[in-house]
């Protein structure tokens, strides 16, 4: 099992919620990231310019079984890609347990529903 | 023949009353225009206690300006200073209009002229020492100085007398005088410059709130420039109200259009907050001379105000350093001067382009140093003796965190 974090644009984060949903990955986390990186603006705010180093990001948190991994992971390339500066990182690693709240199932069970 | 005599008379008082007391409505109406001004040009940890400043300096003055600030402005004239104070104005004397409708039209403008002083200071200033200095304006510094241009005082017995018409040196210019001398006195706020004295931007929250403020406060201008006419009866008041409205609208489109081309030019794009101060630094302008100009004078006035208007902000910002997150100084204050002074080169009756000579160019700077020097010196000590006692400053703490929540125990979000 793994945990898969991404930051991407904003403007993405639609396709690659698709791209996702595609390939069978239905459920994660996203919230609105600030960080700092290579993308810049600069801004006039009465007459005095200012530099933004701020930049807001989308940042998924998606935890997958071994399975699961290579196809999310280009999933993701696939859909938040633009070849621009400022696409984003993805990162990648292991998890040590993961126990569902509901039942107290652990491991891969815990992560899909059975029928 | 006598009984149509009286009811013409009497028609004319109501005329005239619904006029004067509709643009004071109007001219209240400003009030929540300057709130959102400056709830949007400032941030949201401080919106709940500009809100309070602006909501506390209408009702304290209201308070303030019936129980003496009136008739001190307008009382019996005393040595061309000062009126006579009576306490608690109730008179019913009908003098044009009821002296009530009187009470009330000038009460919106004393209002005026404090509340924009609470830009000027905003996101650091007590308010428990706003309280004192809202009593102070309303009470002494603005009937005092209103007193010598329209309440009979010397300004209005110079030979050639000066002209005020609505008060953008009165009302406006006042205001920002005090404002400017409190933000001095209190300094600018923590992090607006860096320890080597460059100015830093600091956002304001939403321009939504800035640009509806400013619509607001152009609305209710139609209020403050034709409803200083005073009257509306009869076709040469009628007349009169007409064309200030149209100086005073041409000024305010000619003032914003300037201030974006003007920004457009230096900084590369239009800029919405400096346009937004254009439109206004427009409307003060025209407001000394919105009666005596013509249309093209108007413009004129406006281009010239949108003009200054970038350039003041940047000069009181960056040259002289003094922090006004809302722009009340350059607004109200450069462009209230430039107005007032205007008046003695586009007046059409006696200024100096209608071959009127340089006499009321002259009275107009005598006005404009006097008015300044009188709200600049009451208010440094004013602001000056809150310093030295109930202190005028938040502590670091408070104005790093929010005045909101230290000050008056709200967020204005949540």
């Amino acid at each position: 099992m793994k945990k898969i974090e991404a930051i991407i644009r904003k403007t993405k984060f639609e396709e690659v919620k698709e791209a996702l949903h595609e390939n069978g990955i239905e459920f994660f986390s996203f919230w609105e990231a600030r960080g700092v990186g290579m993308a810049r603006e600069s801004r006039v705010y009465r007459g005095i310019m200012y530099d933004t180093s701020s930049i807001e990001r989308t940042y998924l948190e998606i935890v997958v079984r071994d399975v699961n991994l290579d196809k999310t992971i280009e999933a993701i390339l696939a859909s938040a890609a633009t070849g621009e500066v400022g696409d984003g990182k993805i990162f990648v690693s292991t998890l040590d347990e993961r126990i569902r709240i509901r039942t107290g199932e652990r491991g891969d069970e815990s992560l899909y529903i059975k029928d | 023949m006598e009984e149509l005599t009286t009811a013409v008379s009497e028609f004319t008082v109501s005329t005239d009353t619904i006029w004067i007391l509709v643009t004071a409505v109007l001219v209240m109406f400003m009030q929540p225009g300057f709130a959102l001004v400056e709830a949007g040009f400032t941030r949201t940890k401080n919106t709940a206690n500009i809100l309070m400043k602006n909501l506390m300096d209408f009702s304290i003055g209201s308070l303030i300006f019936w129980l003496l600030g009136y008739t001190l402005m307008y009382g019996e004239d005393i040595g061309g200073f000062l009126g006579k104070i009576s306490f608690f104005f109730n008179s019913d004397e009908i003098n044009g209009v009821p002296d009530k409708a009187s009470l009330m039209f000038q009460t919106v403008f004393a209002a005026t002229a404090a509340t924009i002083v609470s830009g000027a200071v905003a996101e650091r200033t007590k308010f428990s020492a706003y309280i004192f200095f809202s009593i102070a304006i309303t009470a002494i510094i603005y009937p005092i100085s209103g007193h010598w241009v329209w309440g009979g005082g010397w300004l209005s017995s110079l030979s050639t007398p000066f002209h005020d018409f609505a008060g953008s040196s009165v009302v406006h210019s006042v205001g920002a005088w005090v404002g400017l001398t409190g933000a001095v006195i209190i300094g600018p706020r923590l992090g607006k410059y860096t320890s080597d004295g460059k100015a830093r931007a600091i956002p304001g929250q939403n321009l939504a709130f800035g640009a509806l403020g400013v619509f607001i406060l152009w609305f209710g201008w139609f209020g403050f420039n034709p409803g200083s006419q005073l009257a509306a009866a009869g076709s040469e008041n009628a007349s009169a109200i007409s064309h200030i409205f149209i100086t005073t609208n041409l000024a305010a489109g000619a003032g914003a259009i300037t201030a974006m081309a003007v920004t457009w030019m230096k900084y590369k794009r239009p800029g919405l907050s400096l346009t937004l101060n254009g439109a206004l630094a427009g409307l003060v302008a025209i407001t000394a001379g919105c009666d005596v100009v013509s249309p093209g004078g108007a413009v004129i006035i406006g281009i010239l105000a949108g003009t200054l208007l970038v350039f003041g902000v940047e000069f009181i910002d960056k040259v002289v350093k003094i922090d006004d997150p809302v722009g009340a100084i350059s607004v109200h204050g450069l462009n209230g001067a430039l107005g007032t002074l205007l008046v003695g080169v586009f007046s059409t009756s006696n200024g100096l382009l209608y071959g009127g000579g340089a006499a009321q160019l002259g009275s107009q700077f005598i006005g404009v140093l006097a008015i300044g020097a009188w709200a600049m010196a009451t208010g440094f000590l004013l602001f000056f003796i809150l310093k030295k006692t109930i202190g005028v400053r938040v502590s670091k703490r408070i104005e790093e965190e929010g005045l909101d929540i230290y000050e008056h125990g709200e967020s204005a979000y949540n």
